[in-house]
């Protein structure tokens, strides 16, 4: 959900300033929108999720109005418009990650974590969320953290990322 | 014993440290730049990519020489060239693969297909999941102009290219060529009405052509080899090789470049390629290209209604149309073996079609909403008969009705998984606790292979 705020204002590190400008430099004059969902990539590798503050910074950066902004934010899947946990498990529940065996890894990986759909653990380390096809298909089942993608997944291979990642 | 395959985008990729510019340049990398860019005019490399006969390899299968001679090219406009990079079809992996083993050949392509159409800004969009792809292409674009094969006057021959990568950001619909337009705009994907088509009015308004990475890939053996080399390989129309993505039931799925014309048994069950069915079990069913195209019994995939072998061609895999064809799409080849359930995996099939449809379309936007909740319904034992003829005549009126292709991708592999397995759907109906058992499999008159 996206509403106006009166919380901090949000703003590129100096680091990630120079990489927004210098995506900037891809596109003709005047087509300085065309940088938006890169833009939204980087607000939401700053800031762990995608928060309207963040987006305010962003059509302001690109001199384009705030709901240009949302309005791509909210079509896209990979923005987090919500806060998440440290790892965001994106798990991929289409057909041929299905037949499988993706939806027992994925059962178990529930359990495991203790959140179900969308959820976030208790210990705000993990967010599951059930996405699409991630293009991985004879690698299945699959799921990806961040930009790192974990295929060929077995229950016992998930216990070992999981408790890798909670240490 | 094996006979000799032509390897087109794969006889380098096993190389190691074949994604550094340095070892593919020693390999015989960016030769087909210096030969198109010191040898050849623009037009002789558009004639050879026309006389190769390669088409579009992400699935809508069109001819890419004639696509490219239809870009217009007014007087002072900037033209484009867009690769496709989005690849989200269920099924479908071998971009990514290609993109990761060895970028520069892309990146190479890239470069002389830009060069054919005039192009002196161009963009590769990758779907952004895949990020740590874009960062390997840009480490590799980094490395080629360095070496001075991208910027300005590449190789003393007064060309100038600029090359980027975009990430896409989460959208199945942006490998629609114009929605794939609309979100490198900063847009939502949404797509275009067609007229005008991107040769005309693509990417800013301006003449553009959207390819797939694989089909951009070719052309470099295409400038290196002559499109007559090219269109020797394959069988009738169905030239050169494609890249086949191979999953489900296989003993080694995985991305195979197959020479287009082998016989599908021989591609599921050589040990050269798939080396057959997991231990134990039997082939039932195949989605062949992709999750849209119609799904098949296997004995009607391996044979056509004729009796000769199916051959892995575009005219081959769809001979006998839908009645007891299929498509050969984006060459996503999903082998499914008795334990998997049709009905589940139309149901599965129908939810994605139904997450990705991108509202535009009401027939799109509320019918594949309605198949999936039929299925999901038929599926979990709550369904009855007429549930089975609505689903075809809610698929029947999406189809065609749309303003890009989502819709009949998402009606086909419902309309086909009825056409030839609604003795499976009637189970479920007659059978509801027995179908939805975990581990159901469904043993009625089926032909295993």
């Amino acid at each position: 959900m996206i509403e106006t705020s009166d919380k901090p204002r949000i703003e590129f590190t100096p680091e990630r300033l120079e990489r927004a400008k210098e995506i900037l430099t891809h596109y003709p004059e005047g087509r300085q929108k065309s940088a938006l969902l890169p833009l939204l990539h980087l607000l939401q590798e700053q800031e762990g999720w995608t928060p309207t503050e963040g987006m305010d910074y962003i059509a302001e950066f690109l001199g384009i109005q705030p709901i240009e902004v949302y309005e791509v934010a909210t079509f896209y899947t990979m923005y987090h418009l919500e806060p998440v946990g440290k790892h965001v498990i994106e798990y991929c529940r289409t057909g041929p990650c299905m037949i499988m065996g993706g939806e027992e890894v994925y059962a178990h990986l529930k359990q495991k974590i203790g959140a179900q759909d969308g959820e976030t653990s208790a210990d705000q380390l993990f967010t599951i969320k059930p996405v699409e096809c991630l293009a991985a298909c004879g690698w299945g089942p699959c799921f990806q953290i961040r930009e790192k993608y974990y295929t060929h997944l077995t229950i016992e291979k998930v216990d070992e990322i999981i408790d890798e990642l909670r240490k | 014993m094996t006979t000799e395959r032509p390897k087109i985008l794969t006889d380098k990729t096993h190389i190691p440290g074949i994604e550094t510019f340095d070892v593919y340049r020693k390999n015989g990398g960016y030769s087909a730049v210096e030969k198109a860019l010191k040898t050849m005019t623009p037009d002789e490399v558009v004639e050879e990519v026309k006389k190769s006969g390669v088409r579009g390899r992400g699935g809508a299968g069109f001819p890419m020489g004639m696509k490219w001679s239809f870009l217009a090219k007014p007087e002072g406009v900037p033209r484009y060239l867009v690769c496709n990079g989005d690849e989200s079809e269920p099924g479908t992996f071998k971009d990514h693969w290609l993109m990761k083993t060895i970028p520069h050949l892309l990146i190479e392509g890239m470069i002389v297909s830009s060069y054919a159409l005039g192009a002196n800004t161009s963009y590769i969009y990758v779907r952004g999941e895949l990020m740590y792809v874009v960062r390997i292409l840009e480490k590799a674009i980094a490395e080629a102009k360095a070496a001075g094969f991208l910027g300005k006057n590449i190789l003393g021959s007064g060309y100038d290219l600029e090359l980027y990568v975009q990430p896409g950001g989460g959208a199945y619909i942006c490998g629609e060529e114009t929605a794939l337009l609309e979100s490198l705009e900063g847009k939502r994907g949404n797509p275009r009405n067609k007229p005008p088509f991107p040769a005309v009015k693509g990417l800013y308004q301006c003449p553009t052509v959207v390819n797939n990475v694989e089909s951009i890939a070719t052309t470099s053996w295409i400038v290196n080899n002559g499109g007559d080399a090219y269109a020797a390989i394959g069988i009738g129309r169905s030239t050169g090789t494609k890249l086949i993505s191979a999953s489900g039931h296989l003993k080694k799925p995985g991305v195979y470049e197959i020479p287009l014309g082998l016989p599908v048994q021989e591609f599921i069950y050589s040990d050269e390629w798939c080396g057959g069915i997991r231990d134990g079990h039997h082939l039932k069913a195949v989605v062949a290209g992709g999750s849209s195209v119609p799904i098949l019994p296997a004995a009607m995939l391996l044979k056509t209604a004729n009796g000769e072998d199916r051959l892995m061609s575009y005219e081959s895999l769809s001979d006998g149309g839908f009645a007891t064809g299929t498509m050969m799409g984006s060459g996503g080849f999903i082998a499914m073996d008795e334990t998997a359930c049709v009905v589940k995996n139309t149901w599965n099939f129908s939810r994605f079609y139904h997450h990705e449809s991108c509202g535009q379309c009401s027939p799109c936007r509320e019918g594949t909403g309605w198949m999936e909740k039929v299925l999901h319904r038929i599926e979990h034992g709550h369904g009855s008969m007429h549930d089975i003829d609505l689903l075809v005549d809610v698929a029947k009126k999406i189809e065609g009705n749309t303003i890009c292709p989502l819709g009949d991708a998402a009606a086909w592999p419902v309309a086909s998984a009825i056409r030839h397995f609604r003795d499976e759907f009637e189970w479920h109906i007659t059978h509801p606790q027995e179908a939805t058992r975990p581990g159901a499999i469904f043993k009625g008159h089926m032909e295993l292979v």
